[in-house]
């Protein structure tokens, strides 16, 4: 098993680095959304409005977290289902977005998209939320507030734990190590 | 008449109803869930560290061993296993000599998710299309069953929804045989793959009627791991499953391996004539379960 230790902005050489299977520690803003962020995301864009966070080089993590409890930036913070996002990926994609975090699959638009825009695509471990919440040390919501727990997050990764699924070149580690555990 | 009459005054003579305070039933639950929302059942640990050692996957074992890491962490520090702490279900199972006390059961109870989920993610939402979130976790959904006897068996799964959202009702036809019952339960559990966070546990229904056959599957995910089902055909039948599931390859995660399930649990009930129904409800690898009688 390969490991990276990656920061965000992350530059193409660094996502061009990643294969499938690889792990990943990353460090430095993520910003963290889910179904209700994205949409509203997208319809901004379709409006031809301003996003309100940047995109070029920047990850995005699909979270909701739940509230912090003493001491801690934010409270269990796991992964959620990336595919519910599909819909709403390409054109963040094709405006810079270099990683999308989550669990589960994703659609053929997005993996074409991944390596024609050159991103990355990673799987948190779903289940894991308290010691995922350990990787992030600070967490605050910066855009969406109104929509609560589904706002987007300005989440701080320090070393966050997370295997490359669907790298930049078309490798797809869902699609293939599955099959070579599978027994007739 | 007289014979109704008769009947209902020997019953009167001979069981009084036991009055138990829906306060009680309160607090309870709420000790309940707070208790399940960060502690994993030990049955399930068990399983987890058995299939840690047998997982041939170098990926799946290192997610097996951060799922453990997280249990651990979760209890030392009592937080939450993980962020999603479900829409609260809760399966109330009333002796029919019970007589409650002091308030209304059903407000109680949403009283006592509202405040076990006061320091947990707000995860309910009023209306499906209108998407306003009520802010508290209420309401639960609540499944009544009238038993014999003057107790109170309160069980709750706090599922969250990864899983629940590929769980699969069909209705097979009645001579559709347990091969096509095999077929169904591994194609969902595949066709899930990553989506439902595995290691998962399977929970099948088999029979009953369309509605009863979703119930009867998520029922299945309340019995502990280790004890099969005492029918010797559906104990046979959860063996062959579990293999078959095991055989697809998915593994920790989706990530290739051998423990994609580390159960699968049948529950069947009577069916019509022209029908096999069949429904998955599959749990994810953080399983959060208890109970509670009173």
């Amino acid at each position: 098993m390969r490991e990276w230790r990656l920061r965000t902005p992350l530059r193409e050489e660094d996502v061009v680095n990643l294969r499938a299977g690889d792990w990943v520690a990353l460090s430095g803003v993520v910003y963290g959304a889910r179904d209700a962020a994205h949409q509203r995301l997208v319809e901004t864009l379709r409006r031809g409005e301003p996003l309100p966070i940047p995109l070029a080089g920047q990850a995005i993590y699909y979270v909701g977290p739940a509230p912090a409890q003493e001491g801690w930036a934010v409270g269990p913070a796991g992964p959620t289902t990336s595919g519910r996002m599909d819909p709403f990926t390409v054109p963040l994609l094709e405006r810079g977005l270099k990683a999308t975090i989550g669990k589960g699959t994703r659609s053929r638009e997005v993996k074409e998209a991944l390596v024609r825009c050159r991103a990355v695509y990673l799987a948190a471990v779903g289940g894991a939320a308290a010691l995922l919440a350990r990787h992030i040390v600070r967490g605050r919501a910066v855009a969406y507030e109104d929509l609560g727990t589904e706002a987007i997050w300005e989440l701080e990764f320090a070393d966050f734990p997370a295997v490359v699924v669907n790298d930049a070149h078309g490798g797809d580690l869902y699609a293939t190590s599955p099959p070579a555990y599978a027994r007739p | 008449m007289v014979v109704d009459s008769l009947l209902y005054t020997e019953y009167v003579d001979n069981v009084a109803p036991r009055a138990i305070s829906v306060r009680s039933v309160e607090e309870a639950v709420v000790q309940l869930l707070r208790d399940c929302v960060r502690r994993l059942p030990p049955d399930y640990l068990a399983a987890l560290r058995e299939a840690e050692a047998r997982e041939p996957s170098p990926l799946g074992r290192r997610v097996l061993r951060m799922l453990l890491d997280n249990a651990e962490l979760a209890e030392r520090v009592g937080v939450a296993t993980c962020q999603d702490t479900g829409i609260p279900v809760l399966f109330v199972e009333v002796g029919q000599d019970v007589h409650f006390v002091d308030g209304s059961l059903p407000e109680a109870l949403e009283e006592a998710v509202r405040e076990a989920y006061r320091d947990l993610r707000k995860s309910v939402v009023r209306d499906p299309l209108l998407r306003e979130n009520t802010g508290d976790n209420t309401p639960p959904v609540v499944h009544y069953e009238i038993v014999p006897g003057d107790r109170v068996r309160i069980a709750t799964l706090v599922k969250g929804f990864g899983a629940e959202m590929t769980s699969v009702v069909r209705m097979l036809p009645a001579t559709a045989g347990e091969a096509e019952v095999k077929r169904f339960v591994v194609e969902v559990v595949q066709r899930a793959g990553p989506n439902a966070c595995p290691p998962v546990i399977v929970g099948v229904g088999l029979g009953s009627s369309f509605e009863g056959v979703a119930l009867l599957a998520k029922k299945a995910l309340l019995r502990p791991l280790g004890t099969p089902n005492p029918k010797p055909h559906l104990a046979k039948l959860e063996g062959e499953l579990l293999e078959a599931v095991n055989a697809t390859g998915v593994g920790p995660q989706g990530l290739g391996g051998v423990c994609t399930a580390l159960a699968v649990h049948v529950e069947s009930s009577p069916t019509h004539i022209a029908a096999l129904p069949v429904a998955v409800n599959l749990n994810c690898s953080a399983p959060r379960r208890g109970e509670v009688v009173l």
